[in-house]
């Protein structure tokens, strides 16, 4: 005889186990300590909204000159709006502002390309590895384009060049030191060891006082790098032994199976590290990656330190303009914005690099 | 479940040890040790072209220390190791040679889970054996169509089942055309409802003459398949026998001892 399993049939939940009064209860009033943190929280937020609206939006000035921004008592907007292009390129030349911003649209043009897969994955690797020489011609001149200073560079223009060539060489440069680190020549084992501790080692601000004053003494006579080009350097071998760390501990990740397996199917092991190994690393440690990318964008506020006007540093000198006397919280609001939306965006970027990475393990 | 498309007329003959030819794997006097612990002593093994051993003992005999030795996974520090008439030692060449005839597949698969299936079949015969990417891909087809699992090309490991998995290593091996294929504990990692489709992939490549040595607990594969079954303990070869002497009639007290606790479960 055959017994046919017949689950029974779902029945719904009791009323005093759903709907919004339920959830209420369950959130902000499911005893009395809760009870009471629920009503000092909403005190707390009608004693704050009010105010910060009031200067953000209702007391604002968003068109105006000085004067009606101090007799209004709330925020300046129309101060950000005039120091506008101070804010953006610093005292670079206006009339020369297209290449700046041609070099944005390249950027972003090699990014749409490189999400929509239009090209194949080894020859995007080589446009990535190879743009930050257009970005610095184009916003740098020469070969053609008359030059720009790098005094004169500034605002966010100068803190977006520093942390997208930053990020565009330290994390290449990162991989190879974290592979040295692994290598089994000593040689190459022991250099990279030295680097990536000594620099790790180094608080970033001695790093770029050590760029600013330090190289010139030991560069021979008559040879001369830019103080941007040093603080740029600076810049990037701190982020690159932070990341071969990073990358350090996804290859340590990924386990010795993979490597087996390729060494049983005969592979090299430099085409089993670069098509086998490494991508699952990377895959691995892409929030950390992200976090260390973050961290440099914002990192390259400190270039301050050595003389630099980075956007926040264009954002405190703006304050200053006699003009606009006085709007110093305006300047760091709209300089704090706009850092969040860049690292918000980066993060964001990173998770939705996370998903697509691990779609392929699922 | 699956055809046999042709089997190899020179197995039976190599089966017999009619032939008088060379081993294609012969270990002498290998010796291995991890720091301290001496993990293979003096172990000797000649293996005949075709011939389908199976390696059992309990765990930490040494038996696949033993096997990853054959293709330099593990490295030997005494002795000699011929394979295919090639000489293991430091020299990458010969390695690269051996690697390229002896295939291997593991307990835990180790599928590369960042390609797909196809992605995992093409890409040493692409990059090793030089193979234009059509000829690859239709070599992969070919062995994912013997294992039975060709509709799942495009998947990625992640979604297929072990067996699956372990049917998908075995392919990937055979698309290097290898001559001799080691297995380490293949069945070791699955539920016992995927372990028969694995060993009936193997079966039938040992129906087809392929040289096999296999570190295996799966008594009835070794009654049925193999042509020789080797005991380890300790780090040596204690007792090797055919599959019937050697299952009726054990001769050393280790061997018996091991017997009827793994036939007992």
């Amino acid at each position: 005889m055959t017994i046919i399993f017949q689950p029974s049939p779902d029945q719904p939940a009791p009323p005093t186990q759903r709907g919004v009064i339920k959830w209420l209860r369950d959130h902000f009033f499911s005893s009395v300590k809760n009870t009471i943190l629920t009503f000092l929280g909403v005190g707390i937020i009608l004693a704050i909204i009010p105010p910060l609206l009031d200067w953000f939006v209702l007391n604002a000035t968003f068109v105006g000159n000085a004067d009606e921004c101090r007799a209004a008592g709330g925020a300046c907007w129309s101060f950000v709006q005039a120091q506008f292009r101070l804010f953006m390129i610093g005292s670079y030349p206006q009339e020369l502002a297209w290449r700046p911003i041609a070099a944005g649209l390249l950027l972003l043009a090699l990014f749409i390309a490189t999400a929509r897969q239009l090209m194949p994955g080894k020859v995007a690797v080589v446009f990535w590895l190879l743009l930050p020489l257009p970005i610095y011609w184009l916003v740098g001149g020469g070969f053609g384009l008359e030059s720009v200073d790098t005094s004169k560079w500034g605002g966010l223009l100068l803190t977006l060049v520093l942390s997208v060539v930053g990020i565009l060489v330290s994390v290449p440069l990162g991989i190879l030191l974290a592979l040295g680190r692994r290598s089994n020549i000593k040689l190459i084992k022991g250099l990279c060891i030295a680097l990536i501790e000594t620099v790790r080692g180094v608080p970033l601000v001695t790093i770029l006082f050590m760029a600013s004053i330090m190289l010139p003494l030991f560069l021979p006579s008559g040879m001369e790098i830019g103080i941007l080009y040093r603080v740029q350097i600076g810049i990037i071998l701190f982020s690159s032994a932070y990341i071969a760390e990073v990358v350090r501990g996804g290859l340590q990740g990924v386990e010795s199976g993979q490597s087996e397996a390729a060494a049983s199917l005969g592979l090299h092991p430099w085409v089993t590290m670069l098509f086998i190994i490494l991508p699952q690393a990377l895959t691995k440690v892409l929030p950390p990656l992200i976090g260390r990318c973050i961290a440099l964008l914002k990192d390259t506020s400190l270039v301050i330190v050595v003389g630099l006007l980075d956007f926040l540093g264009i954002s405190k000198a703006a304050s200053q303009d006699p003009e606009w006397l006085g709007f110093d919280a305006e300047a760091f609001v709209f300089c704090a914005l706009i850092y969040w939306i860049l690292c918000f965006g980066l993060s964001r970027y990173g998770n939705s690099l996370e998903k697509r990475g691990y779609a392929a393990y699922r | 479940m699956m055809t046999i498309s042709h089997s190899n007329p020179q197995s039976a003959d190599s089966r017999t040890g009619s032939q008088a030819e060379q081993p294609i794997i012969l270990l002498d006097k290998v010796n291995k040790w991890y720091g301290d612990f001496h993990v293979l002593k003096n172990v000797d093994l000649a293996v005949r072209k075709g011939e389908r051993i199976v390696i059992c003992g309990p765990s930490g005999s040494g038996k696949s220390t033993l096997i990853r030795c054959v293709n330099r996974l593990e490295e030997h520090q005494g002795g000699t190791i011929l394979v295919d008439g090639v000489e293991l030692n430091d020299n990458t060449k010969n390695i690269g040679h051996i690697r390229r005839e002896v295939g291997m597949c593991f307990q835990h698969f180790n599928l590369f889970p960042h390609m797909t299936i196809l992605e995992n079949l093409i890409f040493a015969p692409i990059w090793v054996r030089k193979m234009p990417r059509a000829e690859a891909v239709e070599t992969a087809m070919h062995y994912l169509n013997r294992v039975n699992i060709a509709e799942q090309a495009h998947k990625y490991p992640g979604q297929l089942s072990g067996g699956q998995q372990q049917r998908v290593a075995i392919a990937r091996s055979l698309c290097m055309a290898p001559k001799i294929m080691l297995f380490d504990e293949p069945t070791s990692a699955l539920d016992p409802e995927m372990i028969k489709e694995v060993l009936d992939v193997m079966a039938e490549l040992a129906e087809e003459g392929m040289t096999m040595l296999c570190v295996t607990h799966e008594m009835g594969f070794a009654k049925s398949v193999a042509d020789r079954v080797i005991f380890m303990d300790g780090g040596e070869i204690v007792e090797q026998n055919t599959p019937t002497e050697f299952f009726d009639n054990p001769q050393v007290d280790r061997t018996q001892a091991f017997l009827s606790q793994i036939l007992h479960n």
